[in-house]
């Protein structure tokens, strides 16, 4: 019964109707296929149960505006954390971009030749 | 300082957050039944098979609907509260005897002690899943328009009963 996989378990709450062998799930399967025996549709055997266990008996849960943070939220902390990072390096880079002038360059350049008798 | 001034924020901000959760249950399912009218049913009696009892037979009267069974653990540990509830004479509570025998209810009954005006029996537990049960035992107050108020998801405590179920039975019994 495809119907089942999409509902939970509400006594083992991480698992489906379908896979849960709690007796309420057998029960609500039970239930669910006497329903669609009488010829209820999908949408209102799941109605049927939503009215009397709430949103919670659906595995995924729906698109609300109590349930916007749990769908969007880890979409937005990726999208804050990936800001943060252009920021700093944004930062960084722009650290980095000074001009290196002329006389910097000759001193380096000394700098870098060992002088004769140092040991290299 | 503006630096670690954005670190205390949000960890004051977990801090609220977590104040709040850890005492939040998360195996609790909140039941959409609260301010709807009480599910109608007509089921047999447990002591008395051939009487029925129909929720409409309690319009006009606030009251307990507590759901048990004999093979039901917690039960046990609620039911001298119910005892005593049912002693004080506050309210009336009548039992819904869930997927059980009629034999092991009644003699859990008669040793546990009755503190029910009349216990039903659903023995399909049809009526429970209309009810929303899904953890035994859970307890529902309905007022005098058969509307559900309240409900008790696991056993009743003292605690609740004094600060949440009693009030609850004043206010409505005043309306």
């Amino acid at each position: 019964m495809a119907l089942a996989t999409e509902l939970r378990c509400l006594v083992c709450q991480n698992q489906t109707l379908a896979d849960s062998n709690a007796d309420l799930a057998q029960d609500l399967r039970n239930q669910i296929r006497e329903k669609m025996r009488q010829g209820s549709s999908d949408a209102q055997i799941v109605d049927y149960l939503v009215a009397r266990y709430g949103d919670f008996v659906l595995y995924r849960p729906p698109l609300k505006a109590t349930t916007a943070l749990l769908w969007f939220g880890p979409l937005l902390l990726l999208a804050v954390g990936f800001a943060v990072l252009l920021r700093r390096l944004l930062k960084r880079r722009a650290a980095e971009g000074t001009t290196v002038s002329a006389a910097d360059r000759k001193r380096a350049a000394e700098l870098l030749v060992a002088p004769p008798g140092e040991p290299r | 300082m503006n630096r670690y001034a954005i670190l205390i924020a949000v960890f004051v901000a977990l801090l609220a957050l977590l104040a709040v959760g850890l005492k939040l249950d998360p195996r609790e399912v909140p039941s959409p039944l609260i301010g709807k009218p009480a599910p109608s049913f007509e089921l047999p009696e447990l002591h008395e098979a051939a009487k029925t009892f129909r929720e409409k037979d309690m319009i006009g009267k606030v009251w307990l609907l507590n759901v048990w069974a004999s093979w039901c653990v917690s039960c046990r540990e609620e039911h001298p509260v119910l005892l005593d509830l049912a002693a004080s004479g506050a309210v009336p509570i009548y039992g819904l005897n869930y997927k059980d025998t009629r034999e092991d209810g009644l003699a859990w009954l008669k040793g546990m002690g009755d503190p029910y005006k009349l216990s039903i029996f659903d023995a399909d537990g049809k009526v429970g899943i209309d009810y929303g049960v899904y953890g035994v035992p859970e307890t529902y107050v309905i007022d005098k328009a058969g509307i559900i108020r309240y409900k008790c998801i696991g056993p009743l405590t003292p605690r609740i009963v004094k600060e949440k179920v009693l009030p609850l039975v004043q206010e409505l019994e005043r309306a």
